[in-house]
């Protein structure tokens, strides 16, 4: 085939799940093993259902306009009664194309694309592009002691809203709208802060390649403070209205169940492949920023199912406030960013009194900072997971190629592993305890 | 087990010559190696598959490859982990334009199919043994591969399904 054929030949078909009474069992086992790894056997035995006139099974979309999709999100499940036996994920309904958007934006302009992928947690995803650039630099060693424990400070708490939001969520998917004003309640108080530092409430572009876009304000210490106290007394309360509670539990406990080993081939990272049992947080086992210098604990789960994964995040939100605690008895004084012509520009007053750094300062925003030739892979755990991030440079002020290995992407895949036999009313609970953000899918 | 303590200076793993890309491990396999380098890579404990994705090289041809590997225009990247050992590996292999096909890893990691449906999508790389080639992100009407470096920044005007029917 030649390459403009390759280009001419797009459609491969729709997306849609087809119905059962136009698949021979082949297909069948190709569009369920696609995600399902079923045995020959087993999908000969699916495809044996009766396939009558009076079709027993009925496929239905949920989505992609749906209050429990947490955005455009659409699934097709194939019902028997209220047992799902299929399900499909239908993604791409949020996608911009901000991977082509990133080849032609600077590695200074960067960050604001970026940011608005998974924006949920911000941070975490200027920090993964930062480090990137920064060791394609080869500056990655000499980020100042102040910024390097501030980035931690600012993932940290990114990790306490991002999982108050999920609690807030999932509280509201399965009817416990308390939950969702208590959740959006406190992950406000952390936005404030957030606002404070960084002058808004979500896409920052804040941690910068080099450092920081600027200091901590006056008096950050405080408001952390308050936070951390006010958190503690909340998070006991959540025990009492949802962990504790019978309703609760019979509505998780079992749903959407997933193992070690199916998790691992699927390549979930994050609160799903610890629920399953698997001790893996990047920010222990492969230790980035001062993480190593830290004491906390990897939650892990022992059901893998939906409320391992609910416990996961609440008991998480716990240990960020246990690492934030050290952060702040830690922190230098010193310098926020690099001082290295290369990246940085010069400082404010500096412009007004002499012509280079006038000059620097407009080569920097308009040019950018050349980056030498190559590629490198970084990955950092996000709330939800590994979030990564490939750069490869040409060179040039622009990435060559800029891809972000989004958690939410590659976790989403697991959704028909986790519905499959369950109900449809579980189908809810099952997306919701994959807490997908999607923009972070679709990018 | 291939011995994973050899020297960083052994220049080949797996059969496949091996390059240091800022301090990372990455495995250039020929096509032909390909499945084979991923399969020792797995006995050898890179257990998940954290990452696949591509590059178009159209536009920056020179670059850095081992002796033997010849550039093409696609290149597949995939990224390994190993829980056990904490570790990863990067997996480079050459596509060619002319025959932009590779084996698809469906079979070594079910978690990939989503992966190598996303660059099929953006670079039209046909994955070998894909059991569902479709579109992922795009509507499935949609022409061109959008993150090929031929594809420009609004070229073509945007397409809306059933719009000129």
């Amino acid at each position: 085939m030649t390459a403009v054929e390759n280009v001419r030949q797009t459609s491969e078909g729709a997306q849609e799940m087809r119905p059962r009474s136009e698949l021979g069992a082949k297909e069948l086992m190709r569009e369920v093993g696609s995600v399902l790894r079923m045995s020959e056997a087993e999908a000969a035995q699916l495809g044996q259902m009766p396939t009558d006139d009076e079709d027993q099974t009925m496929i239905i979309n949920m989505g992609p306009q749906h209050p429990s999709t947490h955005g455009v999100l659409r699934l097709m499940l194939e019902l028997q009664g209220e047992t799902v036996l299929r399900c499909k994920p239908v993604i791409g309904y949020l996608h911009t194309g901000m991977e082509k958007t990133g080849e032609d934006l600077t590695f200074l302009q960067g960050g604001t694309n970026v940011t608005r992928m998974d924006y949920l947690s911000p941070f975490n995803n200027e920090l993964v592009f930062s480090m990137a650039t920064e060791k394609l630099l080869g500056i990655d060693g000499d980020v100042p002691e102040r910024a390097v424990w501030m980035r931690m400070l600012l993932s940290e708490m990114n990790r306490m809203s991002s999982h108050l939001l999920f609690l807030a969520t999932n509280g509201m998917d399965l009817g416990a709208v308390s939950m969702m004003l208590y959740g959006w309640r406190e992950r406000e108080e952390v936005l404030r802060f957030f606002q404070k530092v960084t002058g808004l409430r979500m896409n920052h572009n804040f941690i910068r390649p080099g450092g920081l876009a600027a200091d901590l304000p006056p008096g950050w210490r405080d408001d952390v403070l308050s936070i951390l106290e006010m958190l503690p007394p909340r998070l006991e309360e959540y025990d009492i209205l949802m962990t504790d509670q019978p309703i609760w539990r019979e509505r998780l406990q079992g749903v959407g169940v997933i193992t070690a080993e199916e998790a691992l081939a699927l390549g979930t990272s994050g609160p799903i492949l610890r629920s399953t049992g698997v001790p893996f947080d990047l920010r222990r086992d492969m230790p980035y920023l001062h993480y190593d210098e830290l004491e906390f604990d990897v939650i892990v789960g022992s059901y893998g199912d939906a409320f391992d994964r609910y416990a996961i995040r609440l008991n998480e939100i716990r240990e960020s406030i246990k690492i934030v605690h050290q952060i702040l008895d830690r922190m230098p004084s010193g310098d926020y960013r690099i001082q290295n012509k290369k990246v940085t520009p010069p400082p404010r007053a500096r412009i007004d009194e002499s012509m280079e750094a006038l000059i620097h300062h407009f080569k920097i925003f308009t040019e950018g900072f050349k980056v030498p030739e190559g590629e490198v892979y970084v990955g950092i755990e996000s709330p939800r997971g590994e979030i990564g991030c490939y750069i490869v440079s040409d060179g040039g002020p622009k990435p060559y190629r800029i891809h972000m290995r989004a958690p939410s992407f590659v976790n989403i895949q697991a959704l028909p592993h986790m519905m499959r036999g369950g109900l449809v009313a579980d189908a809810v609970a099952v997306i919701s305890s994959v807490d997908p953000v999607l923009g972070d899918v679709d990018r | 087990m291939t011995d994973m303590s050899a020297t960083p200076d052994d220049e080949s793993l797996f059969g496949a010559p091996v390059l240091y890309s800022r301090g990372q491990k990455v495995v250039h396999p020929s096509r032909e190696q390909y499945v084979a380098v991923l399969k020792q890579a797995i006995d050898a404990g890179y257990t998940m598959c954290s990452d696949l994705t591509a590059v178009d090289y159209l536009t920056h041809p020179g670059r850095e490859l081992p002796s033997g590997i010849a550039a093409e225009r696609f290149e597949v990247v995939l990224n390994l982990v190993s829980i056990t050992e904490r570790t990863r590996l990067r997996v480079r292999v050459q596509v060619p334009e002319a025959d932009a096909t590779i084996a698809s890893c469906f079979d070594l990691w079910p978690g990939t199919e989503a992966m190598e449906r996303e660059v099929f999508d953006m670079f039209g790389v046909r994955f070998d043994g894909h059991p569902d080639l479709t579109r992922i992100l795009m509507p499935e009407d949609w022409e061109g591969h959008p993150l090929r470096k031929d594809y420009a920044i609004g070229r073509i005007p945007v397409q809306f399904k059933g719009a000129n029917s």
